[in-house]
């Protein structure tokens, strides 16, 4: 049925053999020799470079259709095989076809009427609808009927057992077949047997599965290349089709040499091996044939097969132009929609601009200025070439430029350099996500790497150690403005995945805000100005006296990001998590009150700008779109920044420093810990532990064991955390979500804890014990891998030991992580590729079928959902009842939503924060 | 003729078999052909419950399907019966 969209369908596509005469038919010379060039470098006659296989060399014309190189498409050879061998690629279906059928008579093992019956079901199936595939499957069932059979219904033959000794050898009940034997067999099948087999005779014999010729691929599908030394080298299937050659040579001589049968069987083996060779490379059960060097060759099949064959690599993906790959590094001074660009690649980089009568002058001088550049100006555009309305190309250069620029007219067009303000998409692989490859408007910049604002760097997951990334230059006025509109960074601020902004404070962005905003962090007029240098403001915020000194507020100077009617409410990322929030009255100034678009208290730390979880950021996004989405970015990563260089910021080892005191109050912990472990191995020798219900006896040791030793972690933690307070850098980074956590602090200053292997306690090694260092048996806390010390105190070398043991685990955790779901991706892609959301809500294939009846269920889109609903009721409440439902807002909402006589199901149930993986 | 009735089972969504007028009201609703449906085979044991209710449901007909949905609280869905699947 052609209609809904269907221009064209494929109505059959048919599969068939090429019978030996068919080769010959094809062949436009035979080849004999297995030698290729002469001594004069000529190729030779019937050898594998046979002028009648097409043209390689330019200037030469072919000697079968006279054509020159690009235009004679080749022509195929043929070798004649001295003896039959089998085809690799359809051993499987030589082994069905012996199987099913006769070995006297040599047809199907099968009653007429039960062919009968199966050759009807095949025609019922393929009548009603049924595509080739499940036409095939009958065939299967019919073999598989048929090979049970143990005698022949027509000639009353007993037939033996057929065996595939892998990968091309028969044998019958032990007994060796020969590829002969094995074509004579196949050649006895009547034709009309062949069709319940799902063969149909008229286009393919199944003889033909085994080979009496070869043909030999177009000398243009195996080009040899001459190096520079004027050596020639030849192709991998060359070099394969000599060895087929020369090992048919010498069987044909032995053979007719009346050679003992040994010496030709063996000779007939190789000749096998290497056509069998000549197909796939890598058919199991052989060893690869191998290039001098020792390289494995690549045959036909590896041409076509896997991530670099011929599909993946050529046909589905494509080398593209107008595109440039550099290292990347950071520009916090960049707008996050742009990316700056090296000269040399802008001068690489074109976009084709028609020339009409409005821009003419303006190209004329880009033309001009190509060769003969402004001096005033750090960069200027030229013209590259010129493309003249019949579409020839002509080079800008010293020479022509004056020329070309006065013969320019309407109707030309001009491939102009980059410049700031073009936009290009920017893609970092692997692209994993829409936001791998976003439009960013370029910015013509010194030295030699792409530059982005770092808030950027969380949809790329781009770091600076090295990586390189992909520019792409749009060619076509549509593709600018659809990349514009649809792919521009500031377009993805907000994540279709959870909802939430993926572009966002990050690292030192949020150590900024933090020590912009934290308490009552006052600035003098000097850091002020220095702070606000790079920001577009109306007014300086008013200033504030304290004893004849004038200041500013922190809180004060980041207003001038907010929109000036943003009302919010949030705890911050530091915020402690009391069992009664004092909201406005928080110890740790973590309550956020945001009224106004003014802050009145609170701090700015990740969860209010930072990527993944900046509620701001997000409710600006939303709110006042992605305009101003990007000015809030812009303007906050520059606010940030200049607090944390006005201020100043680093951290070290001593930022882990803690009294001598705490230090003894940590070894005794870890003491009384280790020994409360002994106690329990006691108990548990003894058999005075209690045991826990559905666990065994040592299971349960080691659950108590755990627990002591995580908590004493934990307190150890704890009484190092308790000497790290916020004036600490390290601190202040865990704390308000810049880098690192608390738990990676408490393990340099107080102690690293359990090492854990698939889980549990350390038990591998020697017998009974871990290392030679501990007696046998021993299941204390050192034994098995409990790291007592810090890691600025230092490991001991036991210590050090199982450190390594657990450390191994996590990067080969990692390294198997990646891989899965990549190929987990990779299958789940190809699956749902096709499918779109229709203007209907529905979601269909390309056949126009309903896969889903409304995107999702519920039609939402997740990147305009709040945390997974259509409808923020939170919000329009505060919009509607303003001051009334301010309190209620975050602690009490939800008697609040009930008193309003909403139904709304618990939005805190679906999660909205991103849980951070951690990778190096 | 079976042992254990699917659709009383908790993780069985409620099976309906549409009668040909709201088939058709259904189809015209969504501007589609029946081919243009998820499918569900005649053999699918929920089918086998509901042939005992209603007789005999030839290829074609529409079975809706209404379910819980996490997104949506409640989702309906309908599938052609057909005999087999490709």
């Amino acid at each position: 049925m052609i209609g809904r969209g269907v221009s064209k369908r494929i109505k059959s596509i048919k599969f068939a053999f090429l019978s030996p005469e068919e080769m010959r038919r094809l062949s436009a010379t035979k080849i004999i020799t297995a030698d290729t060039y002469d001594d004069d470098g000529f190729p030779i006659d019937m050898g594998l470079m046979d002028p009648h296989l097409g043209v390689i060399e330019p200037g030469l014309r072919c000697k079968t259709c006279g054509k020159k190189v690009d235009d004679c498409p080749g022509h195929f050879g043929h070798i004649d095989l001295a003896m039959p061998v089998i085809h690799v690629g359809y051993v499987k279906d030589i082994k069905n076809l012996l199987k099913a059928t006769c070995r006297e008579c040599g047809k199907l093992l099968l009653t007429d009427a039960q062919a009968k019956e199966y050759k009807k079901d095949m025609d019922r199936i393929g009548d009603s609808g049924g595509d080739f595939l499940d036409v095939m499957l009958v065939t299967k069932e019919t073999a598989k009927d048929a090979s049970k059979r143990q005698s022949c219904p027509h000639c009353k033959a007993v037939q033996r057992k057929i065996t595939l000794d892998k990968p091309t050898t028969f044998r019958e009940d032990g007994h060796k077949l020969t590829p002969k034997e094995v074509r004579e067999r196949l050649e006895k099948i009547p034709d009309e047997d062949l069709i319940p087999l799902g063969i149909h005779p008229g286009i393919a014999r199944p003889e033909w599965m085994v080979l009496t010729a070869l043909l030999v691929p177009p000398v243009t599908v195996r080009p040899s290349i001459t190096l520079e030394s004027g050596d020639r080298s030849e192709d991998d299937l060359t070099h394969k089709l000599v060895d087929v050659l020369r090992i048919n040579q010498r069987l044909r001589e032995n053979r007719d040499a009346g050679a003992p049968q040994l010496i030709v069987e063996d000779l007939w083996e190789l000749l096998q091996y290497h056509v069998t060779t000549y197909f796939d490379n890598q058919t199991s059960g052989i060893p690869p044939a191998r290039h001098r060097s020792g390289r494995p060759l690549k045959t036909l099949a590896q041409r076509l097969k896997g991530k670099e064959g011929r599909f993946r690599s050529n046909l589905s993906g494509k080398r593209v132009n107008f595109s440039a790959r550099t290292v990347i590094s950071p520009d916090p001074l960049l707008s996050i929609n742009e990316v700056g660009i090296p000269v040399e690649t802008a001068k690489e980089l074109t976009v084709p601009i028609r020339v009409t009568s409005y821009n003419i002058d303006t190209i004329k001088e880009l033309i001009r200025n190509t060769v003969n550049p402004p001096e005033d100006l750090f960069y200027s555009a030229g013209v590259n070439y010129v493309i003249r309305p019949d579409n020839r190309r002509v080079k800008v250069t010293e020479k022509n430029a004056e020329t070309l620029a006065e013969s320019i007219d309407i109707g030309y067009t001009v491939e102009r350099q980059l410049v700031d303000g073009d936009i290009v998409l920017f893609n970092r692989q692997p692209s994993l996500h829409r936001m791998s490859m976003m439009a960013h408007e370029v910015r013509v910049m010194p030295y030699k790497t792409f530059r982005f604002n770092l808030a950027v760097c969380p949809p790329y997951n781009a770091d600076f150690d090295g990586d390189e990334m992909n520019l792409h230059v749009l060619q076509s006025e549509e593709a600018r403005v659809e990349a514009k509109v649809l792919m521009r960074v500031q377009e993805h601020i907000i994540s279709p995945r959870f909802g939430g902004p993926v572009i966002g404070a990050i690292h030192d962005y949020v150590t900024g805000s933090f020590l912009l905003t934290f308490r009552d962090s006052k600035f003098t007029r000097e850091q002020v100005i220095k702070i606000l240098a790079r920001l577009d403001y109306e007014d300086l915020p008013p200033s504030r006296v304290e004893d004849g000194i004038e200041y500013w507020l922190g809180k004060e100077l980041f207003n001038l990001a907010l929109p000036k009617d943003l009302n919010i409410e949030f705890k911050a990322s530091i915020c402690q998590h009391c069992d009664d929030c004092k909201k406005k009255e928080c110890d740790v100034d973590a309550f956020v009150h945001i009224k106004d678009g003014k802050i009145s208290c609170g701090t700015i730390d990740e969860k209010a700008v930072g990527a993944f979880k900046g509620r701001i950021l997000d409710k600006v996004a939303r709110d006042y779109g992605s305009d101003r989405a990007r000015e809030f970015i812009d303007t906050i990563t520059k606010l940030a920044l200049g607090a944390i260089m006005v201020r100043g910021f680093t951290t070290g080892i001593d930022d882990e420093d803690i009294p001598n005191e705490a230090k003894i109050q940590i070894e005794d912990l870890l003491k009384n810990a280790k020994r409360e472990v002994d106690e329990l191995v006691s108990a548990y020798r003894e058999g005075i532990l209690e045991q826990m219900p559905g666990r065994s006896l040592e299971e349960t040791l080691e659950v108590e064991v755990m627990k002591v030793l995580g908590r004493a972690r934990d307190t150890a933690g704890q009484i190092a955390g308790k000497h790290l307070g916020l004036e600490n850098s390290a601190v202040i980074m865990a704390k308000s979500g810049a880098r690192g956590s608390m738990l990676n602090l408490s393990q340099m200053a107080g102690s690293i804890g359990q090492q854990a292997v698939r889980g549990e306690r350390i038990a591998r090694g020697y017998w009974g014990r871990t290392l030679p260092h501990f007696r046998k048996n021993d299941l204390g806390a050192e034994a098995k891998g409990f790291v007592e010390s810090s890691y600025k105190s230092g490991l001991a070398p036991t210590e050090y030991f199982f450190h390594s043991m657990g450390g191994r685990e996590g990067l080969v955790d990692t390294a198997v992580r990646t891989s899965r779901s990549g190929y987990m991706q990779r299958r789940l892609i190809n699956a749902l590729e096709d499918l779109k959301v229709k203007q209907d809500g529905t979601v269909r294939n390309t056949a126009d079928t309903i896969i889903q009846f409304k995107y999702g269920e519920d039609g939402v889109d997740p990147s305009r959902s709040i945390r997974g609903d259509a409808i923020d009721m939170d919000d329009i409440l505060l919009e509607v009842l303003g001051e009334r439902y301010w309190g209620l807002y975050t602690g009490e909402r939800e008697k609040a939503l009930a008193s309003y006589g909403t139904q709304e199901k618990d939005m805190l149930s679906i999660s909205f924060e991103e849980e951070e993986v951690e990778e190096e | 003729m079976v042992d254990v009735n699917v659709m009383l089972h908790e993780l069985v969504p409620e099976h309906t078999l549409l009668s040909e007028e709201e088939a058709k009201k259904v189809l015209e609703g969504l501007k589609i052909k029946v081919d243009q449906l998820p499918k569900i085979r005649k053999d699918d044991p929920v089918l086998k419950i509901l042939e005992m209710v209603e007789g005999e449901i030839t290829e074609g007909r529409i079975i809706k399907v209404t379910r819980r949905s996490e997104s949506a609280g409640v989702s309906v869905v309908y599938r052609m019966v057909v005999e087999r699947v490709k």
